[in-house]
């Protein structure tokens, strides 16, 4: 019976992602286990590239498990195992000879509470930089710049880019981390709830900035809020209990989604 | 009642008296050091009296300082061999008092007690003198005249001025003298010594040819004739300036009458406590004060001051600090963020904390068996053969002594490391590791630097703990007497290899071991107050130290 129902809902994927462009993710039949609890269950999804694709679905459903595979932080929790295969540039990146820290180069994360280091607004942004032996004072100065811009956070610290980062307020924090996130130039950018810790006025900041990332970056986005993943993304993928039930353009899961369990969650019938 | 006991007061009430009781017992210990300790440097007055019979008419004449009273019963006294008035019964009591009357020399006890029933016509005349020296202790008296090379100079008035000069004068050879024998000489015995061992390397090399060896001899025994025509110079140069520093001779009567002549040369300090003004009786509190910080001791310990203690003391203190916080920072980072945990992990962690518990005599049995014979002894052995038998590091020395108190305060700095490197969000991790960084960029440039408040705090608990110790030390590299300091300027300007003075040994040393109890004890009390002062100022530094880190990464930890 779950075998079917996911042999399903994979070809209706497929069906779904017909219509993209290029694609930057293939994730394929992922499975992954705490211990002996399956918390992602044979998931298999086509990353869009250069759109927003968000993650919705009630808490515990394995969208943050999810977004995590695709920089491997997962690797940093023990009891953590995981088959199938997640391909980026037809590579997988779950192979033994991939260097992890190179792949999270390629793949920048926000999480959803800020964590700038304790170091200053400059140095926080220049930290990507200066780990891949960057040291060059002008090159540092226009990276540093160039993100701040791209984080639309320039014009509010330029005056004090020596000062510590933990004096920013929280919403301007979560800006310093994207721009330390673009600083190295990611292909991917994963947003894990980006917004749920900060004040509206901020959100929105926030999600203006999703906007303009998305022209050079692709942009995965976990949320709980379905306003906001109904205004920032292109794509949606709705996940129950460790499987993706249903994967598609934004406007459709949103108007006339497929799935009974879909329709009851943006409704807000559970969740 | 009951409605009280409810409200929750009786506890608050239990809380607040046992902080209060906490407070009061810190202020009153800190106070009576501090009111014993330093009320030793203000200049007492002199007083006068007879002692004796008045009935009889037997009496002699007694100048000292007052130290304290006591009283005792009448039958102790009766049975000490005073002469109590009969109409006294067994139950009265009699006062006695403790006079400092010096003049050791001259009296032969410099402390003794009178019964107040013996004496009389006390006061407090104006030219009664103090005079502090180099040996012999105190001397009480009066100044008569002042005589250079036999010929009276000053007499009466001016004499009191004069004989301040001259004494300068001699303070001043004094100095001199020290440092032509501690450096001068010092340096020409260092390299006597050197010739030696380099004539010994020689005579035990077999494989040197003969001609080559009578050749080096040769060089050695002229070098060594060099040196010694050096010496003989620095000796002719020191008997001048002992010759001068004999020229002056003050005259003094000492209580009685008697005429007694001291040598200026060997006056430290001079002082009229009877004739002093407030001003300068605080001047003379001062100056006395800064000379106990600043001198050297004297005469086993029981008069001048306790600089090479306070020294010996800090440069131990931060010798430790330097060995024990990279050994603690690098072994908590190791068992916090590499070890795998299980339980062996969790039995070494017990172990490293049950260290904290180990008797400190403990560690210096350890000191002694493995760091001064076993690892001194091998150090010798390897780099400094030629001067066997005699040690070099092979016997207890201020690396060892430092190297024991790291030791024994290694597991507070790993605790408190621990638990700083547990305390900091993984959130902040995770970001480092998001760029690209590996785990150790991660540690060394995110999660180390937000954890240096909590190493401070151990660091903190590393120097109370350390520099109050004392029963490890004697064993490792603490003496009573050590003749120079640890740091100075001859090469290599840090002699690890010597022994130093310690501030708690000293109290131990004055207080228990000193053949003067009287004169001790203030010294006692001071010296405690100095290490007390000593440790309170290390530790504010690396508080405030650790504060201003954690105001920098205040809100990583929030």
């Amino acid at each position: 019976m779950t075998s079917m129902t996911s042999a399903m809902t994979t070809a209706s994927h497929r069906d779904a992602m017909r219509g993209m462009g290029k694609t930057t993710f293939k994730v394929r039949d992922l499975n992954l286990y705490y211990g002996k609890d399956q918390a992602l269950k044979g998931i298999d999804l086509d990353i869009p590239a250069n759109k927003v694709t968000a993650f919705i679905g009630p808490s515990g459903c394995g969208k943050s498990t999810l977004l995590r595979c695709f920089n491997r932080m997962n690797d940093l929790v023990d009891i953590c195992r995981i088959e199938g295969e997640i391909l980026l540039d037809d590579e997988n990146i779950y192979d033994r000879g991939v260097d992890v820290a190179e792949l999270r180069r390629k793949v920048g994360m926000v999480f959803q509470k800020p964590n700038p280091f304790p170091k200053s607004i400059y140095e926080n942004v220049a930290y990507g930089l200066r780990l891949q032996g960057v040291n060059s004072k002008s090159v540092l100065d226009e990276v540093v710049e160039r993100s701040l811009r791209g984080a639309a956070l320039w014009d509010e610290v330029k005056d004090r880019l020596g000062d510590n980062a933990f004096g920013l307020s929280g919403g301007q924090q979560q800006r310093l981390v994207i721009a330390r996130a673009i600083a190295i130039e990611p292909e991917v950018i994963l947003l894990d709830e980006p917004a749920s810790a900060l004040d509206p006025i901020s959100t929105l900041k926030i999600e203006e900035l999703i906007h303009e990332l998305k022209e050079q970056y692709t942009i995965l986005i976990v949320t709980h809020n379905m306003q906001q993943a109904a205004r920032v993304s292109d794509y949606t993928a709705f996940m129950y209990l460790g499987d993706l039930v249903e994967f598609g353009e934004t406007n459709t899961i949103f108007t006339e989604p497929e799935k009974k369990q879909t329709e009851d969650y943006i409704t807000g019938r559970y969740g | 009642m009951k409605q009280w006991y409810k409200s929750g007061a009786p506890w608050i009430w239990l809380n607040a008296g046992a902080v209060a009781i906490s407070v009061i017992m810190v202020l009153g210990l800190i106070g009576l050091i501090a009111v014993r300790g330093l009320s030793h440097f203000w200049p007492a007055e002199i007083v006068e009296f007879q002692v004796g019979d008045p009935e009889l008419g037997l009496g002699t004449m007694v100048v000292g300082e007052h130290v304290r009273s006591q009283t005792i019963p009448v039958q102790v006294a009766r049975d000490a061999g005073i002469s109590v008035p009969p109409e006294l019964g067994e139950g009265d009591l009699v006062t006695r008092h403790l006079i400092k009357q010096g003049n050791r020399d001259v009296t032969g006890r410099d402390f003794a007690w009178y019964p107040e029933l013996q004496m009389s016509q006390w006061q407090t005349p104006p030219d009664a003198m103090v005079l502090e020296r180099r040996e012999w202790g105190d001397f009480f008296g009066y100044p008569l005249r002042l005589l250079e090379d036999g010929e009276v100079v000053a007499e009466g008035e001016g004499l009191w001025d004069e004989l301040q000069a001259r004494i300068d004068r001699g303070n001043e050879l004094f100095r001199e003298i020290r440092r032509i024998e501690r450096r001068d000489v010092g340096v020409i015995s260092e390299r006597m010594e050197e010739l030696r061992l380099q004539q010994r390397g020689l005579q035990r090399d077999p494989d040197i040819a003969p001609e080559a060896l009578a050749d080096a001899l040769d060089r050695i025994e002229s070098e060594g004739a060099s040196l010694q025509d050096e010496f003989q110079v620095l000796r002719e140069e020191l008997d001048v300036l002992r010759r001068a520093s004999q020229r002056d001779v003050l005259v003094a009567s000492v209580a009685g009458g008697e005429e007694v002549e001291i040598n200026v040369g060997e006056i430290v300090r001079a002082v009229q406590p009877n004739s002093l003004s407030l001003g300068g009786k605080v001047a003379a509190y001062v100056q006395q004060f800064w000379a106990f910080v600043s001198d050297e001791p004297r005469e086993a310990n029981t008069a001048g001051g306790i600089f090479p203690a306070i020294f010996g003391t800090v440069t131990m203190v931060l010798l430790m600090s330097l060995i024990v916080s990279p050994f603690g920072v690098l072994a908590a980072i190791y068992l916090r963020e590499y070890a795998k945990q299980g339980p062996l992990l969790r039995l070494i962690r017990i172990s490293v904390y049950n260290l904290a518990g180990v008797p400190s005599i403990v560690y210096g049995v350890f000191g002694l068996g493995f760091f001064v014979y076993t690892l001194g002894g091998s150090i010798d052995e390897l780099f400094y053969a030629d001067r066997l038998p005699s040690p070099t590091f092979g016997s207890p020395a201020l690396i060892w002594a430092s190297l024991t108190l790291a030791l024994l305060t290694l597991p507070v700095v790993i605790v408190s490391t621990e638990e700083g490197l547990a305390r900091i969000p993984s959130s902040v991790r995770q970001g480092s590791l998001a760029l690209g960084a590996t785990k150790s960029e991660t540690l060394w440039k995110v999660v180390v630097p937000l954890a240096t408040p909590a190493m401070m705090t151990g660091m903190i608990l590393a120097i109370a703990r350390a520099a109050g110790e004392v029963a490890p030390l004697m064993l490792v590299g603490v003496v009573k007497l050590a003749p120079t300091l640890p740091v100075d300027g001859s090469f290599p300007f840090v002699h690890l290899d010597r022994q130093i003075m310690h501030l708690g040994f000293h109290i131990y040393d004055v207080g228990f071991q000193s053949p003067n109890v009287e004169a001790a004890r203030p010294l006692v009390y001071a010296t405690a107050l100095v290490l007390v002062i000593l440790i309170i100022v290390l530790n504010m530094t690396a508080i405030s130290i650790r504060n201003r880190l954690r105001e920098r990464y205040r809100a990583a930890s929030d």
